[in-house]
């Protein structure tokens, strides 16, 4: 069994987290290669290369990648695909858009989100917004596949795996070009990887009272994420959100602060070691899962925990 | 232009599905079904396309047991031109691959210069059919759209990623999957659901088209996740800090 698991590149920065999740699972399976693909990638390679376990480290860097849009992304990673068992990456929002693009240019199914490796072929992933665990098995030749990094801990550092540069035909296409980013200031942990996340819903009211939210994630050094409502509400950018269709995050403390648990939300987070709810509603279904339900109004709960922190 | 845009029938968001006991699946009997949500924006967003004239046409397609009917005729309330059914064998297991080859067929058959779906069917959440199509067809694509504009044969198009929004532009012919924040779908009228009626819905057999849509991959068992055990609730904020400092320690 041979393994190309494609790095997760932001910019031109390795995802280090996400990437050494993802090469957890693909351990499990057989020797991996990794894939570092981008522009001015070298330093992200390295990173790579640098992680426990990895056979080789491919680097293909060239302009026509350098944001890996899906178009020549998929090119290049099918052209690899046939040396290999498996195709797998991250479950992240990048290679969520390539990886599928590159399983149906192999004419192969895609294993979405996979959360447990059984066999080479045997794999389980949630459905239903994961109130339902399926194990499929795969008849494909190769198996492509994207692996939710909240179900796997990182492959640890001290590795030093071979660099090896790989020709990129530069199939500069003019069907799609970048614009630009319009990216959220990082200035606190990153959401899937925190160990610690303060999430608020549209129990919270408005923007600016988001900031009480942020206070309480200062004091624990935690990320902030939030519901749907308070995304679409504008209290809060699209990235912060948790669910079956946002972030799927599972760390140490979760605290839910004016969001009332619906499925979908539930999704994003009920993986969580521990689980904090503050809600004014007693009946609200968030305190079906929480560890610890405080039933009050979130603007005299939250200043006092800031205070007593 | 025709604006294609696939639409799949599944359980209703609102249900809490049921996994049958015996592993062998989730429990569809007498459940509600609903459009895919994310369908619906995709519907609505090329609605207001034709409305504004940027195209021509909008067109419905669904693959799936003859159920799907009633999926496809919400579609025509809310304002698509006609549908077509692809319909295959009741509860046979339509993978996003299949699918995608069969909305590739008909996206060729009808000359569509936009195929518009969601990003995501909320009953296998596979997050898959956009992308596969765009393969198949070779077209350049762009998912997970909050904001699509239309301009001289291509596409502007935003976004959602991980570090926040992105924007594309992509060459028409294209395939874009749509997310949540792109519009919020209207509600068909009265009026709209007895018109509807009269729309065309073209039924075609899944055969007819001649391509390999077997699944890839076997279900071997469907389980429930393991529950949370319920915890307890505190009567205060100091006691929240106590447990979370001396029970749990986790401060
Ligand atoms: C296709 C689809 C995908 C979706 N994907 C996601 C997803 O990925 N993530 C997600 O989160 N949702 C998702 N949703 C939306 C989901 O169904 C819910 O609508 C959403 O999670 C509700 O957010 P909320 O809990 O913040 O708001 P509400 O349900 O309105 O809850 C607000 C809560 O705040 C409490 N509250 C109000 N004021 C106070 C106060 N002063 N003090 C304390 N408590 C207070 C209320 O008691 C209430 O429980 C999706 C929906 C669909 C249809
Ligand atoms: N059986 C189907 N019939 C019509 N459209 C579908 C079907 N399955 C998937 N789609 C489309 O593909 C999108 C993504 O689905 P999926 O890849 O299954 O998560 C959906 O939002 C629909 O637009």
């Amino acid at each position: 069994m041979t393994v190309l698991l494609i790095a997760e590149i932001n910019g031109t920065r390795l995802e280090a987290d996400a990437t050494a999740k993802a090469l957890a699972a693909a351990a499990r399976l057989g020797a991996v290669d990794i894939l570092v693909a981008g522009e001015g990638v070298s330093t992200a390679a390295n990173e790579a290369a640098g992680l426990a376990g990895v056979a080789r480290v491919l680097v293909a860097d060239h302009a026509v990648l350098g944001r890996q849009l899906a178009e020549p992304m998929a090119e290049l990673i099918a052209g690899l695909a046939g040396r290999y068992t498996h195709v797998i990456g991250p479950a992240t929002a990048g290679l969520k858009n390539i990886l599928p693009r590159v399983a149906g240019r192999l004419d192969v199914m895609i294993l979405s989100d996979v959360i447990g490796i059984l066999d080479a072929e045997t794999f389980e992933r949630p459905i239903y917004a994961g109130n339902a665990i399926q194990t499929v098995r795969s008849a494909d030749p190769i198996k492509v596949a994207t692996i939710r990094t909240a179900a796997f801990a990182p492959a640890p550092r001290g590795g030093s795996a071979p660099i090896e540069a790989i020709e990129v035909a530069p199939a500069a296409s003019a069907a799609s070009h970048w614009v630009e980013d319009r990216l959220s200031v990082a200035d606190r942990p990153e959401l899937s990887s925190a160990g610690v996340v303060v999430s608020g819903g549209r129990g919270v009211g408005s923007k600016e009272n988001f900031a009480l939210i942020e206070q309480l994630a200062d004091k624990l050094g935690a990320a902030v994420g939030a519901s749907r409502a308070a995304v679409d509400a504008g209290y809060a950018p699209n990235d912060r959100q948790v669910g079956q269709t946002g972030k799927v995050v599972a760390p140490a403390l979760y605290v839910a602060v004016g969001i009332s648990g619906a499925i979908q939300h539930l999704a994003g987070m009920k993986d969580s070691k521990l689980i904090v709810a503050i809600n004014k509603d007693e009946d609200a279904p968030i305190f079906a899962v929480a560890d610890y339900g405080l039933v009050g109004d979130l603007f005299q709960a939250v200043p006092e925990l800031v205070e007593r922190l | 232009m025709k604006i294609l845009v696939p639409v799949k029938r599944v359980v209703d968001y609102n249900v809490k599905i049921r996994v049958r006991p015996d592993g062998s699946g989730v429990e569809l009997a007498n459940v509600k079904m609903s459009m895919n949500p994310f369908d619906e924006i995709a519907l609505e967003e090329a609605i207001r396309l034709k409305e504004k004239g940027a195209a021509s046409e909008v067109i419905a397609l669904s693959i799936g047991a003859a159920a799907s009917q009633e999926t496809l005729r919400t579609a025509l309330a809310m304002g698509a031109d006609r549908a077509i059914l692809i319909e295959t064998a009741p509860g046979a297991d339509i993978e996003p691959l299949a699918v995608a080859k069969l909305i590739a067929a008909v996206a060729r058959e009808e000359e569509a210069g936009l195929v518009l779906c969601g990003k995501q069917a909320i009953d296998n959440d596979m997050n898959a059919t956009g992308q596969m199509l765009a393969a198949i067809l070779d077209w350049p694509q762009a998912t997970f759209a909050s904001e699509i504009r239309l301009e001289g044969g291509a596409a502007q198009v935003t976004r959602e990623v991980d570090g926040g929004l992105q924007v594309i532009g992509v060459a028409l012919p294209a395939v874009i999957s749509v997310d949540l924040r792109l519009n919020e779908p209207r509600y068909a009228s009265l009026p709209n659901i007895m018109k509807a009626k009269k729309k065309p819905l073209a039924i075609r057999p899944a055969g007819e088209f001649g391509l390999d849509i077997a699944p890839r991959l076997t279900v071997v068992t469907t389980v429930e996740p393991p529950a949370r055990k319920g915890g307890v609730k505190v009567g205060s904020v100091a006691e929240l800090v106590a447990k979370l400092k001396d029970e749990a320690g986790v401060l």
